[in-house]
């Protein structure tokens, strides 16, 4: 990195936001994905959309590539680049702007932390669902870049059924202003769509408006037992079937059971193939009748047990099987490699099988749990990355497992995107012209390339 | 340290929204992942300890909020102490620390003696006119802070004014061991009498054996090992002599030293034994909150907790005092934000990173400030320095009290 470029970055930002120390740069090495290391030349902490612009001018000028970045929680390695390259970390821009109690929107900074949108339009009596297991400090801007679903998204849909307008800064350092609080707009190319799940490659967001929707009045948790994994499959798809729509409609499976019970003793009995989270949600009447409904659909499938929590901390403490799921696996061993392969409702029993036999076919470990409600699965392998041998076979374990979610029907990722952890995988999904047409967009919007270069494709 | 420990950090940054120096900072150098990154990679060779990488790990509060949160159960701060006292392994304590770890703190009697003329400094009226004439400012900044903290000084330590035993008012149910810690005995001497009062009223016989010692975390906190079992082994002999049924404390930090005695004397039943009958008070009384539901009378204060790291973080002790204080009658309860953050005292942290701690402190003020609350209640001596007095410097002052000092009065039904 030139001196005089790092001068130029620190004139914009100030020399406390311009980090060029290796120690720093070690710390901005990595993201929340496995294995996967690369430390850019520096990194900038800029505080306003300005200064975001002021950045990407002179990036663009310098040639300098940048890959943006939220608080580093993605499971694909988006936010790594090399040391000829510069990462913006966007945490400073962390203002609420704006809850329109009129229009139901919520604008926002893109390093505001999601659970603080939450908060903010939940003590307005509105609702912000996109719920992903790292709400409490993945970044807004992070979440409208990888499409970030959560346990909601059966009912409520994922972060981009939310994204109504948005504030790009384009890699020549122009902003792009696209939707707005409208709720209908049919000009032009629908241009926030293709800007969601960008994974930072097309522009950098500087502003972020979503919907809000009405907080739902009353919620019902249930906790159900399955000896069997059909039963429990069968069960989740004749739920919906039923013309029922869960909120939450979650999935755990034996190896993750028993990890619970290892690791938080819940209580959960480990004979069982599956147990499923659910709640339900809406109007009072509403939600005691999808409670029954839920239950008879379970009863019929052989549900080994029922629970329905009658308060709030009953609600809690039902729920705190699947909140644990991760940490109990996590525990176990020093490396774990969390999947997200999704493929259609009808196939999650199939699907579960498969992985239950790569496993044993390669001798490792893998707990599933997920969201079953929409197929999206997190097969998670146990493993220590010191055990080179046990890490290949994962690597093996994992490449079956996604071209089992394609024939399905299914896809590689569900919600942590493609990044450079699942690069190798795209063509498969999305073929020849699908890759041509992708190439096509990034060239339209980045004709030199450097925004965060070497992701997606 | 063992490299284990340091790739069992999964990086998936659930900490960092915990992490007090994060939050001021969004600085990935200043949070608990990167924290373990830097040790990592000084492990693997890929960095040298420069000063630069020991000042970033200096910054860590060692407050283990990370470690409340992380899935992996890896505790950052706990590792970058242990990273200190490596670092430090074979040197000898400096003089100051000579002089503090081994020749006041486990002599309480020295200990008394040398805080007395902190006491004639300020009863006298020499403390005012020293202020007024920025006398002070002469001084290293780090006296200063010092001096600055403390508090009016009770008349008598209460290790010295403390009858051995304060026997059970009515029925017996049981004995406790006290165990008083040496700033609670020295500063907040109000605050454990109040314990006292309380456990004597739920019909404890209170033992407090007057030789105890300081319970050795100081020493922790200079990388001194030795000092450290030194304390516990004298601590858990001394309990032993008494036949008591749990072995109290009012102090955060001293609860959580002294439930480690049995890891720190490991092999040792004498030392398990201890540590097992070990309790923070709010976990004593909340056995007996029917009992103590009857006693309370009203008081009608708007109240708010924080949570000291050594309760909520190193003992997981959150539910208790909140369910003690909402039994209070007429007490109006007000949750704070982000209750469990640090408050910057951290034991000598706010003497050594004074920037930090003060940014980590005002953030914890404004937060009080917005519950509109009178009175904040914690209950660790770190906390109650640190908080009172800055609360004291707000336009419009907050109370702080020890929680056992709200129960007790409201016990007594004073208002
Ligand atoms: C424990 C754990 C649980 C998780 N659970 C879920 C889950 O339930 N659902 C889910 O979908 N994901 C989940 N994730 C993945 C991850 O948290 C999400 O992808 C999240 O949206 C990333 O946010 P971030 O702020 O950390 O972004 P980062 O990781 O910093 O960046 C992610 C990508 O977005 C780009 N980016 C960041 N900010 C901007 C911006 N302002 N403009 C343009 N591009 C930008 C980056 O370049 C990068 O490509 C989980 C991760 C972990 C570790
Ligand atoms: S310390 Fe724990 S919470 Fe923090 S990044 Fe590592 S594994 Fe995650
Ligand atoms: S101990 Fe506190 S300051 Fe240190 S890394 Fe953990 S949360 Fe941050």
């Amino acid at each position: 990195m030139k001196e005089s470029f790092i001068k130029e970055l620190t004139a914009i930002v100030g020399p406390e936001h311009t980090l060029t120390d290796r120690e720093s740069l070690v710390c901005y090495g990595y993201d929340s994905t496995p294995e996967l290391e690369n430390r850019p030349g520096a990194v900038v902490l800029p505080a306003s959309e300005e200064d975001i612009c002021r950045i990407l001018t002179l990036c663009h000028n310098a040639g300098v590539p940048v890959t943006a970045r939220g608080s580093g929680t993605n499971l694909s390695g988006g936010s790594l680049g090399d040391a000829h390259s510069i990462v913006i970390q966007t945490s400073r821009l962390n203002r609420i702007i704006e809850i329109d109690e009129e229009n139901l929107t919520a604008t926002v900074e893109p390093g505001v932390v999601t659970s603080a949108v939450h908060r903010a339009v939940e003590a307005k009596g509105l609702f912000y669902p996109p719920d992903p297991g790292s709400m409490n400090i993945s970044t807004m801007g992070g979440n409208v870049a990888e499409n970030s679903g959560g346990l909601r998204g059966l009912k409520y849909g994922v972060t981009a059924d939310y994204v109504m307008g948005l504030h790009t800064v384009l890699p020549d350092g122009s902003l792009l202003t696209t939707g707005g609080k409208a709720v209908k707009d049919v000009a032009g190319y629908n241009l926030n769509q293709l800007l969601v799940s960008s994974e930072g490659t097309l522009g950098i967001f500087s502003e972020i408006t979503v919907k809000l929707i009405p907080k739902p009045q009353a919620k019902k948790t249930m906790l159900v037992h399955f000896p069997e994994l059909e039963q429990a499959a069968l069960a989740v798809s004749h739920i919906i079937a039923a013309r029922v729509i869960p909120a939450t409609l979650e999935f755990m499976d034996r190896v993750t059971i028993k990890c619970i019970e290892e690791y938080a003793r819940v209580g959960l009995p480990l004979d069982v193939d599956a147990v499923l989270l659910i709640e339900v949600d809406g109007h009072p009447a509403v939600v005691e009748e999808e409670a029954a409904a839920v239950r008879q659909v379970c009863e019929r499938h052989r549900c080994s047990s029922f629970q329905t929590a009658a308060t709030a901390d009953e609600a809690l403490k039902l729920a705190t099987a699947r909140r644990v799921a991760l940490s109990s696996l996590a525990r176990m061993k020093p490396t774990t490699i969390l999947e997200d392969a999704t493929v259609p409702r009808s196939c999650i029993a199939p699907m579960v099988k498969l992985i239950q036999e790569t496993a044993r076919k390669y001798n490792l470990t893998i707990g599933t749990f997920g969201h079953a409600g929409d197929g999206n699965l997190h097969p998670t392998c146990l493993t220590d990355e010191r055990d080179k041998d046990e890490i290949a076979r994962a690597h093996k374990a994992f490449e079956e497992i996604f071209d089992a979610a394609i024939a399905m029907g299914g896809t590689i990722t569900g919600e942590h995107g493609v990044g450079i952890a699942k690069k190798k995988y795209l063509p498969r999904l999305v073929g020849e012209s699908g890759i041509r047409v992708m190439r096509g967009i990034k060239q339209a919007f980045d004709p030199a390339g450097i925004l965060n270069p070497g992701k997606v494709f | 340290m063992d490299y284990v420990k340091l790739i069992n950090c999964m990086r998936c940054g659930m900490c960092l929204s915990h992490c007090p120096t994060y939050k001021e900072t969004f600085l990935e150098t200043a949070s608990p992942r990167g924290r373990v990154a830097l040790m990592r990679k000084l492990s693997e060779g890929e960095l040298e300890a420069s000063e630069r990488l020991l000042e970033y790990l200096s910054l860590c509060l060692d407050c283990q909020a990370c470690a409340s949160a992380c899935p992996c159960g890896v505790n950052a701060g706990e590792m970058v102490a242990e990273f200190k006292c490596e670092q430090k392994d074979g040197k000898e304590l400096s003089f100051m620390e000579e002089l503090i770890l081994r020749k006041l703190l486990p002599h309480p009697d020295r200990l008394e003696a040398a805080i007395k003329p902190m006491r004639v400094y300020q009863q006298t009226g020499l403390q005012k006119v020293v202020r007024k004439l920025g006398m002070l400012k002469m001084f290293p900044k780090p006296l200063e802070r010092m001096e600055g903290l403390l508090p009016e000084l009770p008349g008598q330590p209460l290790r010295q004014a403390i009858h051995e035993v304060t026997p059970a008012a009515g029925a017996e149910r049981g004995t406790v061991g006290f165990f008083l810690g040496c700033v609670m005995s020295l500063v907040f001497s109000e605050a454990s009498r109040a314990t006292v009062r309380l456990l004597s009223e739920l019909g404890y016989r209170v033992v407090t054996p007057k030789d105890q010692k300081c319970c050795g975390a100081p020493n922790v906190l200079a990388a001194d090992r030795q000092g450290l079992l030194d304390a516990a082994r004298f601590n858990v002999d001394l309990f032993s002599r008494h036949d008591v049924d749990f072995i109290v404390t009012d102090c955060g930090g001293c609860g959580s030293e002294l439930k480690k005695y049995g890891h720190h004397l490991e092999g040792d039943d004498g030392a398990a034994a201890f540590s097992g009958k070990v309790r923070d008070i709010s976990q004593l009384l909340a056995l007996h909150v029917d009992d103590l539901k009857g006693k309370l009378q009203p008081l009608p204060l708007k109240v708010t907790y924080h949570d000291p790291c050594h309760i909520a973080h190193c003992q997981g002790i959150r539910m208790e005092p909140r369910q003690l204080l909402k039994m209070v009658p007429d007490l109006d309860f007000r949750e704070l934000a982000e209750a469990d953050a640090c408050c910057g005292s951290a034991g000598t942290y706010n003497i050594e990173k004074p920037e930090m701690s003060d940014r980590v402190l005002r953030r914890k003020v404004e937060n009080i400030k917005a519950t509109g609350a009178e009175v904040l209640v914690t209950s660790n001596p770190g906390c109650l320095l640190q908080l009172k007095k800055a609360l004291s410097e707000e336009v419009s002052p907050i109370r702080v009290m020890h929680l056992t000092e709200v129960l007790a009065r409201s016990l007594a039904g004073e208002r």
